[in-house]
């Protein structure tokens, strides 16, 4: 018996049982819809938290000084653990890879207009900032690498500071008072929202960090040139671990620390995040999968249970089948078609259903969704794996009949 | 001369059952011609039914030879008595056996299914049959659309569609009324004048008077063999 004419046998036995089909194809669907459903809408917010992460530059490196009350750290007289504009320039011309790289030193400010104040951030930076932290002026200009060089008298204002401060007027060329200076308003930044840890990133005003460290922070730092906290932009492409490793490096021996001892700063990166935030993703995959198995493994007992029912109920039929010519294998291979068919019906109609339901979900509850191609060939896959692997057991009991005992059956 | 169709030398056949043996077939030896029409006699446990088996393969002897079409059907592995049956063997049952929600067609057409012969030749052959069994307007049908003289005659169709030499058939009549019998036996008959060897189980009287050979069984031994 070839191929087709054995699907075309099994169609019309399923056709025959159309409700029994149906509900015997029940749990491969529903175990098949909730699966693809689940995947689609995991996968969304998987997206769109990446989309969120690239937002604020995977490729960024933080460096920080470690913290003075752990480490071991050798703190010689004199030596401060603050990282330093020098670090900054080494890191622009000895690590490869590395697009844009500032310093930042900042501290809480009240600012004065006419008839307004509001105390805000006043964050020293060097010009290479904004590169870094992909955030640029909305109107404006940004200051230039040369007035941080001469620690010009200019600010970039945030969103919320603007609105605080100027209301509807226009701050652009404005003097606002900041701690004592006054300083010339020179662009306004583009509104970036809340940061990942709940704080309005747009209540913020942004100067020269010469200009912060000489005339806005005072402090007595025991160091030249100090700078609270360097952000590196990573040339997209860069191998990230690599460029931690040479910066490492590099800050280990401009910092003197002695083989063995551990760093008194840190490089962290939101690759590491990323990666942690994988590791969950895998449980949670995990879970998934293990639903999935669970799901198909019980549809797979119903498809064995309708098989077995159907052999039974049709013993004469195979009897007939058997005498009037059909091998063995014919009929092991016209139940298992069947079995096939059933579950793969029942997968098609399973992922139909699913990402019909993974929208549905994304709608109500405003995820995205992301549905990916692949799984149309996973879900039908499964299906003709479950098929064959329960439905041989029927199918091979049909087969072993004995074809006297079979017409006789009643 | 040519060798008989069916040969049996000291055929026997037991099952054993429940700790017992039950000689169903007893040390039978007979032979057939080609082109003859036999009618297989006795009471229900005689053994008939258990010769017809092994006359038709589905069944192997326990003991003994047997030569059907110059075959020897005891030394072949199953597959082999699968394309035995598909390809010398028609059968005729008494609950006639087609598949519900078949057409006709489908049903005559059922063992060429298994002969490996395309879709368009499977049509025109099992249509042929039924045309010649008299049903050549009833193609589409489906059991449940037809009468009980009609689905056996749908039955004989599917019997003849592989062309066997051998037309085996187990009461057929059984389930038939009289008037019905008349016309399946008649249909036999031109079958059989047509050179097909017809044998058919039945404890008829009237219905054994069609062939022109009667084996009367009894315990598994042929009580009477008269022509």
């Amino acid at each position: 018996m070839n191929f087709m004419s054995a699907v075309s046998v099994a169609l019309l036995a399923l056709r025959v049982n159309l409700l029994r089909s149906v509900l015997a194809m029940l749990g491969i669907i529903i175990g098949v819809s909730a699966v693809i459903a689940m995947v689609s809408v995991t996968e969304g917010a998987k997206r769109a938290m990446e989309e969120r992460i690239a937002s604020f530059g995977a490729n960024l490196l933080v460096i920080r000084p470690g913290s003075s009350a752990f480490g071991g750290r050798r703190s010689g007289a004199g030596t401060a653990t603050f990282l330093t504009d020098a670090d900054v320039e080494a890191i622009r011309n000895e690590i490869p890879g590395i697009v844009a790289v500032a310093g930042e030193m900042s501290g809480s400010q009240p600012l004065v207009v006419a008839g307004e104040n509001w105390t805000t951030n006043v964050q020293g930076v060097h010009a290479d900032y904004f590169e870094a932290r992909d955030w640029f002026v909305e109107s404006g200009r940004a200051f230039t690498p040369a007035e941080v060089r001469s620690g010009a008298r200019v600010i970039m204002i945030g969103r919320t500071v603007a609105t605080e401060l100027f209301g509807a007027a226009d701050p652009l060329g404005q003097t606002v008072r900041v701690g004592t200076v006054q300083m010339e308003v020179i662009g306004i930044m583009a509104p970036k929202g809340q940061s990942s840890w709940g704080t309005d990133q747009d209540d913020t005003v942004f100067a020269p960090i010469t200009t912060t460290r000489s005339r806005l922070l005072g402090y007595q730092l025991g160091v030249r040139d100090p700078v609270f906290t360097i952000y590196a932009e990573v040339a997209p492409g860069t191998n990230i671990s690599h460029a931690v490793a040479d910066l490492e490096e590099l800050l280990r021996i401009r910092r003197n620390i002695q083989p063995g001892a551990e760093d008194d700063f840190s490089v962290n990166n939101l690759a590491e995040f990323i990666r942690a935030r994988n590791e969950t993703e895998t449980q949670l995959g995990v879970l998934l999968a293990a639903a999935a198995v669970i799901s198909l493994l019980v549809g797979g007992i119903g498809i064995m249970n309708i098989m077995l029912v159907s052999v039974t109920e049709r013993t004469r039929e195979i009897g007939l089948r058997l005498a009037v010519g059909a091998r063995r294998a014919d009929v092991r291979n016209q139940f298992l078609i069947e079995s096939v068919v059933l579950c793969v019906t029942g997968g098609i109609a399973g992922m139909a259903i699913g990402v019909a339901g993974a929208y549905g979900i994304g709608n109500l509850g405003g995820f995205p969704v992301s549905i990916h191609p692949a799984i149309a060939g996973i879900a039908i896959g499964a299906a003709v794996f479950v098929g064959l692997f329960f439905g041989f057991y029927p199918a091979h009991r049909a087969s072993r009949l004995d074809p006297i005992e079979a017409l006789r059956f009643e | 001369m040519a060798p008989p169709l069916i040969e049996c030398r000291d055929l026997t056949r037991v099952y054993r059952m429940g700790g017992g043996e039950v000689r169903a077939l007893d040390g039978v030896s007979l032979s057939i011609e080609e082109g003859e029409y036999v009618a297989i006699m006795g009471a229900s446990g005689s053994g008939k039914s258990t010769f017809m088996n092994l006359l038709g393969a589905l069944d192997r002897p326990t003991s003994g030879s047997l030569r059907v079409a110059g075959a020897a059907t005891e030394s072949m592995g199953p597959d082999q008595l699968a394309a035995f049956r598909n390809r010398t063997i028609g059968f005729v049952f008494q609950q006639f056996n087609l598949l519900a929600r078949t057409s006709a067609e489908d049903n005559a057409a059922l063992p060429l299914l298994y002969s490996g012969l395309p879709s368009a030749e499977r049509k025109k052959r099992a249509r042929a049959r039924l045309t010649q069994v008299g049903l050549g307007d009833r193609m589409d049908h489906h059991p449940s659309q037809l009468s009980g003289g009609q689905q056996q005659r749908v039955a004989i169709a599917r019997a003849l569609v592989n062309d066997p030499r051998i037309l085996l058939a187990d009461e057929p009549t059984g389930a038939l009324d009289s008037q019905t019998t008349v016309e399946v036996l008649g249909i036999f008959d031109r079958l059989n004048a047509e050179g097909i060897t017809v044998i058919l189980v039945t404890h008829e009287q009237d219905v054994a008077d069609h062939a022109r050979r009667q084996i009367v069984f009894r315990d598994g031994r042929v009580l009477e063999d008269r022509r």
